[in-house]
This record gives C-alpha cells, structure tokens and sequence, in this order.
C-alpha cells in the first residue's frame, strides 16, 4: 500500500513531463494512465531502480504509439518528430496546475472527483469506480468526457482554488470502497496542494479539517454501521495524533490572518476534538466560530447548525428561536427541530419530528438513526 | 440464478399481521430488527449468495414522455398511501425453492413484542432463472 502510494506520487509528474515534451493533456493523462498500469503490474517482481524515470519512459512510449496509431493526426505526428527537451517549468507547478484543471469549474462535481483523482492521485479508473461504487466501465466514460470538456484550456494559467478545494472535500466525504480509502487519499492530496500552494491558510484550513473529522472516524459508527452521535461517541477512541497534528496546522493558519470557511470550520471541529466529554464543550466560543462562518458563506446549512450550537450555549429556547430564521427546505431540519423540542421537554412534538426527520432521511444509517430516536423520545426516555 | 426481493412501504396482498410504524416501537424492538437484518445480510455473503441491497427514498413520481417540445408528465409525488418499493436485495442462488426459503426468512424479521413481522415480499426471477409455477 506505501509502494503503492509512492508510485502514486509520481503521476502528476509525469503527466508534466509528457506535456511539456509537447503531449496534449488528454493524451498525455491517457499514455500515464496505460504506463501506471503496466507498473502495477511488472513493479513487484522487478522494481525498477529510477522509478520516475521508467514511468516517463513507459508514459512516452504509449504516447507516441497512441499517436501514431491515429495517423491522420498529423500534427501530432510533428510534435513527436520534433520532441521538444523539457522546459524549464519547475514539476511543482505543473502538479499545482493539474489540480486546477482536473477541478475546472466548468466541470461537473463528479467528473472533477474522477479526474483528480487520476491524474492528480493517480489511481487507476477501477480503483476510482470501485471507490465511487459505480461500473467501470461507466466511470472510464466519465473520465472521456470530462477530458474533453476540459481540452484545450490552457494548462499555464492560474486555476480557481476555491474549487480545487470543494472538490477535495468532495472526495473526502465519499467514503470508500474496494480498496481504497479516498478520505485518506484526499488527505494526502489536500497535503500535497499546501506544499504547492506556499502554505495558503484555506489549504491548510481544509487539511486540519479533514484530519480532525478522520480522528472520529472510527468512533462515528458502531459495529452494525449504525450512527453514534458526537455527543454518545467513545472519546478515548479518538486519534488524538490526528487531532494534535489538525489543531497545530489550523493555528499556525489562523495566525495568518486570512480567515476562511475552512478554517473557520475546523475551528468548530477543533472545539469538539477539545472536549474530553461532551458535557465540556465550549458551545460559546462555536457559536461565534458559527457567526464567522455565517458572515463568510451565509448558508442555510451554516444557519442550521447554528440553531443546534445556539441551543446548547444559551438553551433550547434560544435554540429554537435560531432555528425560526432557517428555510424550512434546508435538509436535516426536522431533524434539528426534534433535537431542540426534546431539549425543551416538548416530547411528544419531539417525536413527531424524529418520525418525519426518519422519513426524509437520504441515507439508511441516517434513518434508522432518527427512527430509532422517534421511538426512545415517544417512550419517554430520557438519556 | 439471480432472483430480485423486493420489501414494498405498502401494496401486495393483504397483511398477514397489522403493525404500527417503527417509530411507534421499542428502541429495544428496532434495535432487534436491525440486528435481524444485519445478520441476514452478513449470512447471504457468507454463503456466496449476496449480490446487492438497497433501500429507496418512499420520495419518487411516475414520469412519461409528455410530447414533441413538451416537458415530461410527472405524476406523483405520492403519500405513502400507494404502492411505493422500499428497497430490495439480490440474491444469486441455485434454485427457485432456495429463493422462497431466504425470502421467508427475510420475512421473519423481528417487529413489535418480538414478533416476526409477516411481511409480504415479492420474489421475481431474473431472465433466465428459474420461475415458479403459475398460481391456479
């Protein structure tokens, strides 16, 4: 998996290397793609001793027989024939610009989650499809046309970091499947992009957030996958390392001064990570992270989990008053109101809500979870 | 042979037994239910026989064709009250009898007080396999 991992690490490289030689991106993404596969392939029983170097040399090779199989590409044909040396582009760059473009806000979430993560994360189209839970073959179209959509922008100019980094968070919060965890790849890549980008606070802030969401990983589901809220988690199974390396990297961002909403939300992650019981948290100081956030994004969702902190920092009247303010389409509402009516010892309109939050759950785990809330509040249990 | 098992919200023949919705049960009773189910599943892959499961939003409309230059027709979405499909396995087994078996034991699963739900499931061969007998 670390050997794995390695070779990973060099596709954006590589892909550099082939468009500076003068490969359009499509292609060249495609030959590095072929090359990858073939290194999978051949590289446990013969490691190879340059291992960018025979990925470049492969990646050229598929190139050009690509490129000479369409002979009526004749264009092509001459940029082969005259081969350009390297430029003098530093890799760093080329690796930063693929993240713009395999990101492009012209394209669809999807397919900028599948782009990145091939020629960004250099996973192979069925690593990709299983890790997405959809056919190969359909993820391999989604690939082609993402490509297209994207040919002939131009590879030299600065992309919009805003998506690169929505589209990070995407992958992160797809979950996993087959073999691969794309959370921990979308750490490594959202690592990787902080290196690139001279330490930009909202990179940084993204990766603390990750990081410290990772740390609860283990303890967010019990044995059958059924949901534990924060509040009944197992602190002592938090990774604490994860934690300790979210909150550093979140300080020294914050330190810069250039507030972000990822930031702004690891900070409200950092509050929780702080808490060694629930009962300790310092629901204050997150509903004035809440209100930076608000003021940045101004987003119902924001508005939403605003209403819960509210609740728990001032009480499950001002929690409700909050939520007045919160479009009642915003999902998880119901949800949010049945949590804050049983705070104020509304049951039976508490339970209601938990019935209608479970029916318009759009997860299983999520409506199990709020069916079974329903049912201990209607019980009249109280924790 | 691949065979589909399909649990409805409401519709099929009339209830073997008549229960409230769960979130008029124990925590303890949904709690057995969804470790009946759990266990269910973890049997079917270790016996090869598990294929896909999954469940549907009850949110959904039927749609046609609405005519050249026309949006499509939607109709729905409905309440609960129609034949709406909840979810569904697929299981891959050798007989059809081998389907009815896992079916009924599917159908077993634990509701209020304990009691097994009666719950009406449809069995539809995939093309191919092997089909009952038409009823008389």
């Amino acid at each position: 998996m670390n050997d794995d991992a390695q070779l990973r690490e060099l596709v954006p490289a590589v892909i550099g290397v082939l468009v500076r030689r003068g490969a359009d991106f499509s292609s060249a993404e495609d030959a590095v793609q072929e090359a990858l596969i073939r290194a999978l392939q051949v590289w446990p029983e013969d490691p190879p001793r340059d291992p960018k170097g025979w990925l470049v040399t492969a990646a050229w090779h598929k190139f050009v027989d690509a490129a000479r199989s369409e002979t009526a590409r004749q264009r092509r044909e001459l940029v082969i024939d005259a081969e350009p040396p390297a430029g003098a582009v530093p890799a760093a760059d080329d690796t930063l610009r693929l993240y713009f473009l395999c990101a492009h806000p012209t394209l669809p979430s999807a397919a900028a989650v599948a782009l990145t993560l091939r020629a960004v994360g250099g996973l192979t189209t069925r690593q990709i499809a299983q890790a997405c839970l959809v056919p190969e073959a359909t993820m391999a179209q989604r690939i082609v046309r993402a490509k297209r959509r994207i040919e002939g922008l131009p590879l030299d100019q600065p992309g919009d970091l805003a998506t690169v980094l929505r589209v990070l968070y995407l992958v992160f919060n797809e979950g996993y499947g087959g073999d691969v965890d794309l959370a921990a790849e979308a750490i490594r890549l959202t690592r990787q992009l902080i290196a690139l980008t001279d330490n930009d606070p909202e990179v940084a802030g993204l990766l603390a957030l990750m990081l410290l969401h990772h740390a609860r990983r283990d303890s967010r589901t019990g044995p059958g996958g059924q949901l534990i809220a924060l509040a009944e988690q197992d602190r002592a199974r938090w990774d604490t390392a994860l934690i300790t390396e979210g909150v550093a990297i979140l300080q020294t961002a914050l330190a810069r001064d250039r507030l972000g909403e990822y930031q702004a939300q690891a900070a409200i992650a950092a509050l929780h990570a702080d808490a060694s019981q629930a009962t300790e948290t310092d629901w204050v100081q997150i509903v004035e992270w809440y209100d930076e956030l608000l003021a940045l994004t101004d987003s119902p969702v924001v508005r939403l989990n605003r209403a819960v902190a509210v609740g728990e920092a001032d009480g499950a009247q001002a929690g409700l008053k909050a939520l007045a303010e919160v479009a009642p389409d915003v999902p998880r509402h119901a949800a949010v109101a049945a949590y804050l009516h049983e705070r104020a010892g509304d049951l039976s309109q508490a339970a209601d809500l938990y019935a209608e939050a479970s029916h318009a759950a759009t997860n299983v785990p999520e409506r199990d979870y709020l069916a079974r809330q329903a049912a201990r509040v209607r019980q009249g249990v109280r924790r | 042979m691949k065979y589909l098992i399909l649990k409805h919200y409401q519709g099929g023949p009339t209830p073997a037994v008549d229960y409230p919705p769960m979130d008029q049960w124990t925590p303890e009773e949904i709690d057995a239910h969804m470790q009946f189910m759990r266990d269910f599943g973890a049997r079917l892959e270790e016996t090869g026989e598990f294929v896909d499961v999954q469940g549907l939003s009850p949110a959904g409309a039927f749609i046609r064709y609405g005519g050249q230059g026309r949006l499509p027709i939607t109709d729905g979405p409905f309440a609960e009250t129609k034949d709406v499909i909840a979810g569904w396995y697929i299981i891959d087994v050798d007989s059809w009898d081998r389907a009815v078996e896992l079916a009924g034991e599917l159908s077993a699963a634990p509701g209020p007080g304990g009691e097994p739900l009666y719950e009406w499931l449809e069995v539809r061969p995939f093309m191919g396999a092997e089909a009952p007998k038409t009823a008389e």
